[in-house]
């Protein structure tokens, strides 16, 4: 195995391209430190991006916030003014593993680990997040959204690194909310979770709702239909109910040691409930 | 040894709260546990385990790993010694499996290598050929008449006829007419219930570093509750002579049992026999969850009659508990101590162990009882909603107290039952107002405790400092509570006291830490040794003043003259006798070898509070009172630990903790990450109640306290959430799918 | 595998260890250095036991890469106390009895230590919270919260 500092993301993206073998981009190693120590994989190659310039920063771009992809979830947690704007995203963040584990586990390694089950993807993926990405022939930029496409498989290609997140600016009442199920109160894998975004009016009517959720389909999943449903709401318990409706006929989990098909699919519909209830708060809506 | 007969006794040290003398090296990081631990030379040894929960070993190929550069020895079964025991040869053969994998994980070949990298490329390189049976992890399916047969020839007489080859003993335990009983109840509740095996779950892998010279004398150094044990085992195992191999306890993170037996002692002695350097072995925590020992998964029914009154008219328990692939004894204890704290005219108990494809249970905390105790509590709990009594009322309606016969045989003497049940009731707990969702649960608990060998030297120093010299690792405290027993019989000072544990060649004999016997019964062996130094120094004094020892008594930490010569002499404190003692006879020292017996039962009763989420099934524990009978608690904040962390460790059992096993018969999650044991935020405070009703069987009165906290919990959470929850429970853990379906389905 | 040089600064001390390139801090602080007082527990991020200070983050060093550490700035449970003047925490933890077998004190020393240091005076669920990556199986955790507790109120007083 080589451990390898490169000097630029162009370089480190070709390091990535050229390598025969098994290869793993290390920011937080949160996730990578775990598959060596239980030998699920045996990289020939790790390459450290954490001392790249721009990797650990938190910007303002264009009304919104671009976040570097070595940015760990406490860096994250001790934002101001990103925590104002996008509370939910955050929460995501900082629910990954323990204290110990947010002082060095990244959004994008979260994302890029592939979980079905990742705490920042749905806060994410409600927040129409745009994930900035470096091959070795340039940059391109993607919804967060189409990142994942398996369980541990993503949408990159071979060379290609995601460098920074970019959350969009945030409109007047608007917010957002992220909500998992464990059965602990801490350290576990989500067994279901929602992240949900509002945008409301000045009436608190919902003009723009995105609800997402985890851990009950391959991927993280968009559920339009839910958002729909919310949309020219004040979250009465009608809109509430149709929006809990769609996101259970979006659920098509597994069982699995974690939990069953049937749990999974109740509590996301719960999840989703109680945090639309919270991002409509947030937004400054009272219904 | 009896309690003294001054039951008013001031003491000066006991009851007071000192710092622990281990402390500051456990805050700095300086103690040495286990995995601490390096030698010169010393190669990384590494165990081979099986990925099938049931095989033949057909083959063994090791050529290709021995000749890889830096391994240094390969052994499998073979490399061991062949004990004549079944006990020695069921952990040989659990610690390098012989002819059949048993479980997912079981050893079947251990390598020694000068890195880890290359133990681990030898590992790989080590060609099994296995041939898959079919295998069986359910306790119930185990004991179907057509289930896979875990090993062949193991039951033992007490087994019935027609029973499944994978049941090994079976035991029967009550009096009274059970019929006749059952006829004078009002209501009568019949229920089966179901636990989980869970992991004691130490924070601690097993560790160990063996060296074995070419003169057959080895070193062993590891983290176990019972040096002794692991010198007794590894020398059946490996073929040592017992003296040859000295044992060196480590300080030890945790164990609650499941150190009281040998998984890679001996392979690592094999190893260093073989390659001539000293090997080390570190479990990783996957290997502990696989291939240690967890406890035993029960299956049980539980019948009693109950007259409107609240009075049990007769009680019953079938309990089945599979402990693994090797024969156990663990039902034995479950059925002997299902209705301990009940005062019953007509009870019967009977108990199957039963084999499994899963590793060999070991100790855990109580071994047995957590599980029979929460199926009987469960249904009291149930009989009282029924027939609308108050479950504590009732509890002291039925209470054991002295003279009762208890259900597995003996006459109870002076027990703390009663005692702890009024301290519950009395408690504001008790009566606090309870919101929507929510629901309070109690359960009584009960552990017999233990006394068994035990050995302690006691020397005087010249400047009268002294040295306790025991031989049981200090798992929580021990060595504070040993020290202030000694400086209270001396009547000095408890930081004159040292304490320390030794290896096996330094002292006599010890039974494991078990039982809840160390402070009990080293505490007790410990007064005596005092007491025998004591006497030798009144001796020395009688000599310098010129009178009888007889005349001379021991008071405050000196030796004063008595009778017709009170007051002749001024004291002698234990220094002034310490500093001349060379020149009166020489070195002072007192000893105490002992097979102690009178431990006294303990009984307790937890009470929690919880709340459910209807829409999730999620529990949160609201509030949690541990009432105990400590006898005497000599060191309070142990007591108390002991109590906090066996309550824990109940409700990690009773809401998250479980052995998952798959389609495969292979364990679904092996590390902390699924194997879910309690979190600091899961939790409350854990308020204690010591109650002190001085056991007979200790000079102090000192009953042990660390196993009792297991029990109650079990059944308080599933009391608790079922009435928060309005649905019976009868299985653990109450995991939120789980609790969800149910109150679906009420 | 090739093996690694890393210079580093552990506990104010400049240090320099060889390692293999997928050897863990952890791994390196234990059997390079000789500072054992950090522990494995779980070797995945579960329990807590090998708490380190990295570059003024609490962090688990079983999930740092050992050669990460070049150039950092490395605190451990052995740098905790000044001399023979145990750090309040250490102290109070003795006092209070907060530690059983002891095996995840230094872990939890180290992570008490660093949540005071950005929180003076938290409440009893932040500071479970905080600690709720480290396992403890002993003690409930009951008397690990009121020495954290009485430790913080005291260092706010001093």
């Amino acid at each position: 195995m080589k451990y390898v500092k490169p000097d630029s993301l162009h370089a480190a993206s070709v390091l990535l391209a050229q390598e025969t073998g098994t290869s793993r981009i290390l920011a937080g190693g949160t996730d990578v430190l775990v598959q060596l120590r239980s030998e699920m994989v045996e990289p020939d190659l790790i390459v450290d991006l954490k001392q790249l310039d721009g990797l650990r920063d938190i910007t303002a771009e264009a009304g919104g916030f671009r976040i570097g992809a070595a940015v760990s979830g406490a860096e994250m947690g001790e934002h101001a003014d990103l925590c104002a704007a996008w509370p939910g995203v955050v929460e995501g963040v900082e629910l990954i593993g323990s204290t110990q584990v947010q002082g060095r586990c990244t959004m994008v390694g979260n994302l890029c680990n592939g979980s079905p089950a990742a705490d920042s993807v749905p806060g994410m993926v409600a927040a129409n997040a745009v994930a900035r990405i470096q091959g070795p022939d340039g940059e391109r930029d993607c919804p967060v959204l189409d990142i994942p496409v398996g369980p541990g498989k993503t949408s990159l290609a071979k060379g290609e690194i995601i460098t920074s997140i970019f959350l969009p600016a945030r409109p007047a009442n608007a917010s957002d909310a992220y909500l998992r199920f464990i059965p602990r109160t801490e350290m576990d894998i989500a067994v279901s979770s929602a992240g949900v975004n509002l945008e409301l009016d000045g009436a608190g009517t919902v003009i723009g709702a995105r609800v997402a959720l985890g851990a009950v389909a391959p991927t993280v999943r968009l559920v339009k239909d839910a958002g729909a449903a919310l949309i020219g709401s004040r979250l009465d318990d009608a809109a509430i109910a149709s929006m809990v409706g769609a996101v259970e006929a979006a659920c098509s989990p597994i069982d699995d040691k974690r939990s069953t098909i049937e749990f999974r699919t109740k509590t996301a519909g719960v999840l989703a409930k109680r945090a639309a209830l919270i991002a409509y708060e947030r937004a400054g809506g009272t219904s | 040894m009896a309690l003294d007969g001054n039951e008013k006794r001031e003491f000066k040290v006991i009851g007071q709260r000192v710092n622990r003398p281990d402390g500051i090296d456990k805050v700095t990081g300086k103690a040495l546990f286990g995995a601490d631990l390096t030698a010169p030379g010393m190669l990384t040894g590494r165990i081979l385990r099986s990925p099938h929960a049931h095989a033949r070993i057909v083959s063994i190929d090791t050529s290709a790993a021995l000749a890889m550069p830096g391994v240094k020895a390969v052994v499998t079964n073979a490399d061991l010694a062949e004990p004549q025991d079944d006990f020695f040869r069921d952990i040989k053969d659990n610690v390098l499996a012989r002819d059949k994998a048993l479980y997912d994980g079981h050893a079947v070949a251990a390598v020694a290598a000068t890195s880890r990298s290359a133990a681990r490329a030898a590992i790989r390189a080590i060609k099994v050929e296995y041939e898959q049976l079919p295998h069986v992890t359910d306790v119930d399916d185990a004991m179907k008449a057509d289930a896979p047969v875990v090993q062949a020839g193991r039951a033992d007489e007490s087994v019935p006829a027609g029973s499944s080859p994978n049941v090994t003993s079976h035991f029967e335990f009550g009096h009274g007419d059970l019929e006749a009983g059952f006829a004078k109840a009002d209501t009568i509740l019949e229920r089966s219930f179901k636990t989980a095996a869970t992991h004691q779950g130490y924070i601690e892998p097993h560790a160990c570093l063996a060296t074995l010279g070419h003169d057959g004398r080895g070193e062993l150094w590891c983290c176990t509750q019972g040096q002794y044990n692991v010198r007794t085992i590894c020398s059946q195992v490996c073929g040592i002579e017992a003296t040859q191999l000295r044992v060196t306890a480590s300080e030890i993170g945790g164990g609650f049992g499941g150190k009281t037996t040998c998984f890679i002692e001996p392979v690592a002695l094999a190893l260093a026999r073989k390659s001539g350097k000293p090997v080390k072995i570190v479990m990783s925590r996957e290997e502990v969850f696989r291939a240690s020992g967890p406890t035993v998964s029960s299956s049980s029914d539980v019948k009693i009659g109950m007259t409107k009154d609240g009075r049990i008219t007769a009680a019953q328990a079938k309990l089945r508990y599979q402990g693994g692939a090797f024969p156990c004894g663990t039902v034995e204890f479950g059925a002997q101590a299902a209705f301990a704290a009940y005062d019953l005219d007509a009870v019967q108990t009977l108990g199957w162990n039963v084999l499994t494809n899963r590793p060999k249970e070991v100790a855990y905390r109580a071994p047995g009882a957590p599980m029979a105790i929460y199926a009987v509590e469960s249904v009291v709990d149930e009989l009282c909603q029924e027939l609308g009594l108050d479950p504590l009322d009732v509890r002291l309606k039925n209470a054991a107290r002295k003279g009762t016969l208890a259900s597995y045989g003996p006459t109870f003497n002076d027990i703390g039952l009663v005692a702890t049940l009024e301290a519950a009731k009395a408690h504001p707990h008790y009566g606090a107002p309870l919101g929507e969702n929510q629901g309070r649960g109690l359960s009584c608990g009960f552990w017999f405790n233990f006394g068994g060998n035990t050995c302690v030297s006691l020397n005087i120093n010249h400047d009268g400092t002294v040295g306790v010299v025991e031989g049981n690792p200090d798992i929580g405290g021990s060595r504070a509570s040993i020290s202030m027993m000694a400086a209270e019989e001396l009547g000095i000072g408890y930081d004159k006291v040292r304490t320390v544990i030794t290896d096996t060649n330094s002292l006599g004999f010890n039974d494991v830490t078990d039982g809840s016997r160390v402070t009990f019964a080293v505490g007790l062996a410990t007064i005596e040794a005092a007491r025998a130094a004591i006497r030798e120094m009144c001796k020395r004094a009688a000599q310098i003043w010129g009178i009888d020892a007889e005349a001379v008594v021991w008071e405050d930490g000196a030796a004063k003259p008595s009778g017709p010569n009170a007051g002749d002499h001024p004291p002698m404190t234990l220094a002034e006798i310490a500093a001349v003692m060379d020149n009166t006879g020489g070195p002072i020292a007192g000893h105490h070898e002992v097979n102690a017996d009178g431990a006294g039962v303990s009984f307790g009763v937890h009470l929690v509070d919880t709340e459910v989420d209807t829409e999730t099934g999620a529990t949160k524990i609201l509030r949690y009172t541990v009432f105990q009978d400590a006898g005497k608690a000599i060191h309070p904040d142990y007591v108390e630990g002991q109590m906090q962390g066996g309550a824990v460790q109940g409700i990690g059992w009773a809401l998250n903790e479980e052995y998952i096993y798959g389609e495969d018969g292979r364990l679904q999650n092996a590390g902390f990450l699924d194997y879910r044991v309690p979190v600091a935020s899961d939790l409350p405070e854990i308020e204690t109640v010591i109650l002190e009703i001085p056991n007979p069987g200790h000079p102090y009165g000192v009953r042990g306290v660390g196993e009792t906290p297991i029990v109650p919990p079990l059944a308080a959470l599933s009391n608790a959430v079922s009435r928060a929850a309005n649905v019976r429970m009868h299985e653990l853990p109450m995991s939120p799918p789980r609790l969800l379906k149910a109150m679906s389905e009420r | 595998m090739k093996n690694t040089h890393v210079t580093t600064t552990v506990n104010g001390d400049a240090v320099e260890f060889i390692c293999e390139p997928d050897e863990t801090l952890l791994d390196a602080l234990r059997n390079r250095l000789g500072l054992t007082g950090a522990k494995e527990g779980c070797g995945t991020g579960d329990c807590g036991a090998c708490s380190v200070n990295l570059n003024g983050r609490l962090v688990c060093s079983c999930l740092v890469l050992a050669a990460e550490a070049e150039g950092a700035q490395v605190e451990t449970i052995e740098g905790m106390a000044d001399g023979e003047a145990l750090h309040p925490l250490q102290r109070i933890f003795i006092e209070k009895a907060a530690l059983q077998c002891g095996i995840c004190t230094p872990g939890i020393l180290v992570a008490a230590k660093a949540l005071l240091e950005k929180n003076p005076d938290p409440s009893e669920t932040e500071i479970r919270y905080w600690l709720a990556g480290n396992l403890c199986r002993c003690t409930g955790y009951d008397k690990i919260i009121k020495a954290v507790q009485a430790a913080a109120a005291e260092m706010r007083s001093a």
